[in-house]
């Protein structure tokens, strides 16, 4: 059935005052806070740890965010954790927010539809992490350039805009996670447990987790096993179903991205043709490389948007 | 144009196997104040929600200023002010900041908006807390605030859910004075209560509701005379002889009770306490005190569903 007037009416009234109540709100400030106190004592360590080692890196600037070596924390460990419960604190309590609020049969009594009021809280809190991580970004950007005395190559400056988008990405599939729950789940602090479960669920366990079942599905070959070296099958289950977190995602595109040197496994056939290993990857070839962790990526927020999108539809709206 | 601003036909709503409204049709006529009356889970708000489009129609259909609000709930919705019951707002924002955003969602031009704001507080009352947080406003206030909002949206038809419920008998009196002046100032108004006694003096005509079911419609005096065979209560006192007999021969006079000698309880269909006072006189009586006692909703309301088979444990809400 075709619906009359555009579903899209209302969506900057939407926008903008999300985002105006995200950016004033005390706890968008304290999760603020919590980055940039996060950020800066690991961003300070990377820079001094740099200083104190080689000076030829042609690479610098990327090891302020992702430093070489067995670094415990570095910026990046930081964001992939510190992304997602923006993400949920900015998404969990978006629609049952307003129903328990009573404001929601008010606001969907006005000529727009429900699709305006979802869209437009999506792209507020994506806004609001946006502007969040651009700050980020370019602190660490200028506390490099004063560190370091060096400005960033161009190169290094592509791989660093390509690994803000990715970051970006990776909280909208949060921000679309925590959402949805805010429209399954009546009652902010179910939705906000649920999210947060799910999100030290996939951090802490899925990883170890993804080992042994891959290994269940799969068992290693002992021909493999003899030489050393594990069995490609049992590897590509482990991987695959490592690759459910987002947070695998994330990490795997990152690394392409501040790590040129790095060869994932899909990089082996490289290896294969006669590129040295060890060689920095172009750029472009490192974005090959991240493309399928990417895509994957924009296409969980899109799922997960439509399924919250969906559910909202047919909801109940009566106080 | 037509006079009919809302029309329902065989409106019907089911939850599963339960229905919640069932095959309901009833018209509202342009500048009236209608009725929806009935007990808690009576199906009141479910018809409300059919009717702008908030929630799926089983069967059915209605129309809003001609509009369908399933094929297009933005036009319906664009005309239709909307009070839910327990309205809810920002609190941690202004009244006016509240009614700037939805003034956005509405469409008012950014010129106007200011201007409709202003108009409609100070209107409902509430000029002296516009720029204070709804968080520290009262039920009343907030009630009023809504109404403000429907004032804002300059609509033809206001839908007000259990407009009074929860407020004070001053409140409800200023608020059913607001809606008064709505009535005055051409627009419909559909109000739902469960508080029969509270609203019937500013409805014009009534539904009262029953397990989904309208089960009686019409103007108050029309149902008391249905119902209660009148309605009206006239109190007389007075002295004299063969009085009982004069009072009731009074044309429209149903019944005459002596409650006490010199004392006469007279139901009627109307307010015949001129014409008693007539009788009385005419018989050569002395006239004490002569009162009336308008029908009740209630009265009408328990009298109804006492003949009707009960269902169970339904309650008629005080
Ligand atoms: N989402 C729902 N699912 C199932 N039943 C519902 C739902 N909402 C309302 N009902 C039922 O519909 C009936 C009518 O409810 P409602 O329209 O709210 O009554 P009223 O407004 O007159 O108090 C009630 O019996 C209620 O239990
Ligand atoms: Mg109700």
């Amino acid at each position: 059935m075709r619906r009359e007037g555009s579903p899209r009416r209302g969506v900057g009234v939407v926008f903008f005052r999300e985002l105006f109540d995200h950016l004033t709100s005390v706890r968008m400030l304290v999760l603020e806070l919590l980055v940039v106190l996060f950020g800066a004592v690991v961003v300070y360590f990377a820079a001094e740890q740099i200083r104190n080692t080689t000076a030829e890196d042609p690479f610098l600037f990327l090891r302020l965010f992702a430093p070489p070596g067995q670094s415990l924390l570095s910026f990046v460990t930081v964001l992939s954790i510190l992304i997602p419960l923006i993400a949920i604190g900015l998404g969990f309590d978006a629609i049952n927010g307003e129903y328990n609020r009573r404001t929601l049969s008010r606001i969907l009594s006005q000529p727009i539809y429900r699709d305006a009021l979802l869209f437009g809280k999506f792209l507020a809190g994506l806004a609001t992490l946006s502007i969040c991580l651009i700050t980020l970004w370019l602190m660490v950007i200028g506390f490099g350039l004063l560190r370091l005395g060096i400005p960033p190559s161009t190169e290094e400056m592509g791989r660093m805009l390509v690994f803000l988008l990715v970051s970006i990405a990776y909280a909208g599939v949060w921000l679309s996670l925590a959402m949805l729950f805010s429209v399954l789940f009546r009652s902010t602090a179910t939705a906000a447990l649920s999210a947060l479960g799910l999100w030290l669920f996939l951090a802490l366990l899925w990883p170890a987790l993804a080992q042994v079942v891959g290994e269940a599905i799969s068992p290693s070959d002992i021909r493999f096993t003899m030489i050393g070296i594990p069995t490609p099958d049992t590897v590509a289950w482990q991987q695959g179903l490592a690759r459910i977190s987002p947070g695998t995602l994330y990490g795997e595109a990152v690394v392409a991205m501040l790590n040129p040197e790095a060869q994932s496994l899909t990089n082996l056939l490289a290896q294969f043709q006669g590129r040295v290993l060890g060689a920095p990857l172009p750029l472009d070839q490192s974005i090959l490389s991240a493309w399928p962790q990417i895509v994957s990526l924009i296409a969980g927020m899109i799922l997960l948007f439509v399924v919250g999108y969906i559910a909202f539809q047919r909801q109940e709206v009566r106080a | 144009m037509s006079d009919t601003v809302i029309e329902a036909r065989d409106l019907t709503k089911r939850y599963g196997r339960a229905t919640a409204v069932d095959g309901i049709s009833f018209d509202i006529a342009r500048g009236e104040i209608f009725g929806l009356l009935g007990p808690n889970g009576a199906g009141k708000t479910t018809t409300i929600l059919m009717m702008l489009g908030l929630t799926e129609i089983t069967s059915g259909t209605v129309r809003v200023l001609g509009h369908d609000p399933v094929r297009e709930p933005l036009q319906v919705k664009r005309m239709v002010g909307y009070l839910p019951d327990t309205v809810g707002f920002y609190d941690h924002m202004t009244a006016v900041d509240n009614l700037r955003y939805t003034a956005g969602l509405i469409g008012i031009p950014v010129a106007d908006r200011a201007a409709r704001i202003t108009s409609a507080l100070d209107r409902v009352g509430l000029s002296d807390a516009a720029r204070k947080h709804v968080g520290n406003f009262s039920r009343g206030m907030r009630q009023r605030l809504g109404l403000a909002e429907i004032l804002m949206k300059d609509v033809s038809v206001a839908i007000l859910d259990e407009p009074t419920s929860g407020l004070d008998p001053q409140a409800t009196n200023e608020l059913l004075e607001m809606i008064r002046w709505l009535k005055r100032e051409g627009v419909a108004v559909l109000l739902s209560s469960h508080l029969l006694e509270r609203v019937q003096s500013v409805c014009d005509r009534v539904a009262l509701f029953h397990s989904g079911k309208i089960a009686l419609i019409g103007t108050v005096p029309e149902l008391a005379k249905q119902v209660l065979g009148g309605g009206y209560h006239v109190e007389v006192e007075a002295d004299g002889t063969g009085l009982a007999e004069k009072l009731a021969a009074v044309p429209g006079v149903r019944n005459v009770e002596a409650t006490a000698p010199g004392h006469f309880r007279l139901l009627a269909e109307g307010d015949v306490r001129p014409q008693a006072a007539a009788a009385v006189v005419g018989a050569g009586g002395q006239l004490r005190r002569l009162s009336v006692e308008n029908p009740s909703l209630d009265a009408i309301y328990s009298r109804y569903f006492e003949s009707q088979p009960r269902s169970e444990g339904e309650m008629h809400a005080a």
